[in-house]
């Protein structure tokens, strides 16, 4: 059906957008590398500078004579705050998806179910997703989570009770409270359009067979869902993992390192420190880490491609 | 959908949900609320607080304070520049790719796919220094450019999952009724394919609406959209819960609304056609 003139203006109608995405990749990735082996700090020039034309304007960078090895990867890596920053890290994206799974699966059960006005309890539902993450940091922060005038401390009184200083007690779960709450929509929106799409009749007949509304749930909606929660799973890793304004706004990566995560960490190095080298070897590892989740999302996404 | 469900059970789940929905819900209303009290009221116990005048001055303030309507006009700026920009190189690629397919394509869309899973703060450095040397940081064109790179791999998929659901017979039933290269192009497939263009417009104004990384990193005074100015109020002087909830529900009420228009859309764009 084709002809070979309509795939040459095939391949031409798509090169702009190829070469423009590598470019955007490929620059931007070497230079990470690049810099993560050179002793490259910002407000200590060591006077080797050579120029890289880029815009016609040129990037100052160090040259190869600054070459230092494996010594970024292994300062960045001893370092007891990137430990920390794993872990947070960890503790941040498990404990977001832990909410978000479990709350959108039972979420998106119930909105299911026939009810009156459902159409608005969705925009309802859902409304939070769209809330840019700054205001959320904020509002959480002060409106809510504040010890003096938030609306937690307010109820804590009027029940007689201590007022609770979320972000010096509990400053991770803190975040990852307000970060549930920004993405617990996504959750349910997406289990629930796989819910919609399960086959009634299946349901009807598992019920006429005996099964109970648990046993329904566990073996005829649970797998039927496996797919879009591993879908949810790693879509929200991939963002989870550059978690970066709530913590800016709210914490600072505070008290500490308590809340640090490895994009913040890497911030704090490259942008607050100056020291490019370091924050460069932060950025190689936080692209492989990121790469580890990628491989197996790209694989389910591919295989629905082919169907 | 046939079954009959008693009206007891149907109260009852009604009930739970719209509880459910309101919970969810409440911190954006409650910021509606504090945005109409005065800074005085507003950090009063809650039933205090409904129960106090309502004013609209501190969207006069927020105006005041720091020229809001600059940051507003920042981010439509840079939200619809780079969807339309984003637009104009994506809709030939996925055109192509959905109705020339060749023995790539799939290799093609994937390849662009895995620039999306690439963490934003593994080439922060090089974009930041890229764009102090070449004068862009603080600037809208590169900020225009920066989101409508990360929002491109998005927008190809998107146009391409909706384009291939044109059937391609319709392309040959017009060409045997004499229609030009031209017509064919304006007369059939692009009322076919705007509902699909639209929906992609929307969702991604939505995203680099949103968008907090590049925008606080690359942004001071003068380019900033909406995100790093409300930022701004991370730092307080004084009594602010007023003035920060009127910036607030003047920056999210936007793309609330257009949100709430885009659910479907929503579930397609962000995962890739995984689910649907």
């Amino acid at each position: 059906m084709a002809t070979q003139h309509s795939r040459a203006a095939a391949r031409l109608m798509i090169s702009p957008a190829v070469l423009l995405l590598l470019c955007w990749m490929l620059i931007p990735l070497g230079l990470t590398i690049y810099f993560s082996f050179l002793r490259f700090n910002l407000i200590m020039p060591s006077g080797n500078e050579m120029v890289i034309g880029v815009f016609g304007h040129g990037l100052r960078v160090p040259g190869p004579e600054d070459f230092s090895g494996w010594e970024n990867f292994y300062w960045f890596v001893t370092d007891p705050s990137f430990q920390a920053a794993i872990i947070n890290t960890l503790v941040l994206v498990g404990g977001v998806l832990f909410i978000t799974v479990i709350g959108g699966t039972l979420f998106a059960l119930l909105l299911d179910q026939p009810m009156w006005g459902q159409g608005i309890v969705r925009i309802l539902v859902i409304a939070p997703f769209f809330v840019m993450p700054t205001v959320s940091g904020l509002v959480w922060k002060n409106m809510f989570m504040n010890p003096v005038n938030g609306i937690f401390a307010h109820l804590a009184i009027g029940l007689g009770l201590e007022p609770f200083d979320f972000f010096s007690q509990a400053p991770l779960a803190s975040i990852i409270w307000i970060v549930s709450w920004q993405w617990l929509p996504f959750a349910t929106l997406i289990l629930l359009t796989a819910l919609q799409s399960l086959d009634q009749e299946q349901l009807e007949a598992a019920e006429m067979d005996g099964a109970n509304w648990i046993n329904r749930f566990f073996f005829v909606m649970l797998p039927h869902l496996a797919r879009a929660i591993t879908v949810v799973i790693l879509i929200q890793t991939i963002f989870l993992l550059s978690i970066f304004a709530e913590i800016l706004v709210t914490t600072n990566g505070g008290p500490g390192t308590a809340t640090t995560n490895l994009t913040y960490l890497i911030y704090v190095s490259s942008l607050l420190q100056f020291d490019v080298g370091m924050g460069s070897a932060g950025g190689v590892i936080a692209i492989i880490l990121a790469n580890i989740v990628a491989i197996f999302l790209m694989r389910m996404i591919g295989k629905n491609l082919d169907a | 959908m046939a079954r009959a469900v008693s009206i007891r059970r149907k109260s009852i789940t009604t009930a739970a949900a719209w509880a459910l929905g309101l919970m969810m819900f409440f911190p954006i209303l409650w910021i509606a609320i504090l945005s109409l009290k005065t800074e005085g009221d507003a950090i009063r116990a809650p039933i205090e607080v409904l129960s106090s005048v309502w004013t609209f001055e501190s969207f006069g303030a927020v105006q005041e304070r720091s020229d809001y309507l600059k940051h507003f006009t920042n981010s439509v700026v840079i939200s619809f520049g780079s969807t339309f920009l984003g637009l104009l190189i994506a809709v030939p690629a996925a055109w192509a790719m959905a109705f020339v397919p060749g023995k790539r394509t799939k290799d093609v869309l994937m390849w662009m796919l895995s620039t999306k899973m690439l963490p934003p703060v593994g080439v922060l450095v090089p974009i930041y220094l890229i764009f102090r040397d070449a004068e862009l940081l603080d600037t809208r064109i590169g900020l225009v450019f920066v989101l409508m790179m990360i929002n491109l791999p998005i927008i190809i998929w998107m146009l391409y999952t909706y384009f291939r659901e044109i059937p391609g017979e319709i392309l040959e039933a017009a060409r045997m009724d004499g229609a030009s290269l031209r017509e064919e192009v304006f007369f059939v497939l692009m009322p076919m394919a705007i509902p699909g263009m639209a929906s992609t417009v929307l969702l991604n104004v939505i995203l680099a609406w949103n968008e907090a990384f590049w925008t606080l990193n690359l942004t001071a005074a003068d380019a900033a959209p909406l995100t790093a100015f409300i930022a701004s109020y991370s730092s307080p002087e004084g009594l602010f819960y007023a003035k920060l909830s009127a910036a607030s529900i003047m920056a999210i009420a936007p793309i609330l609304i257009m949100g709430w228009f885009s659910q479907k859309q929503l579930v397609r764009g962000l995962t890739f056609g995984a689910v649907k």
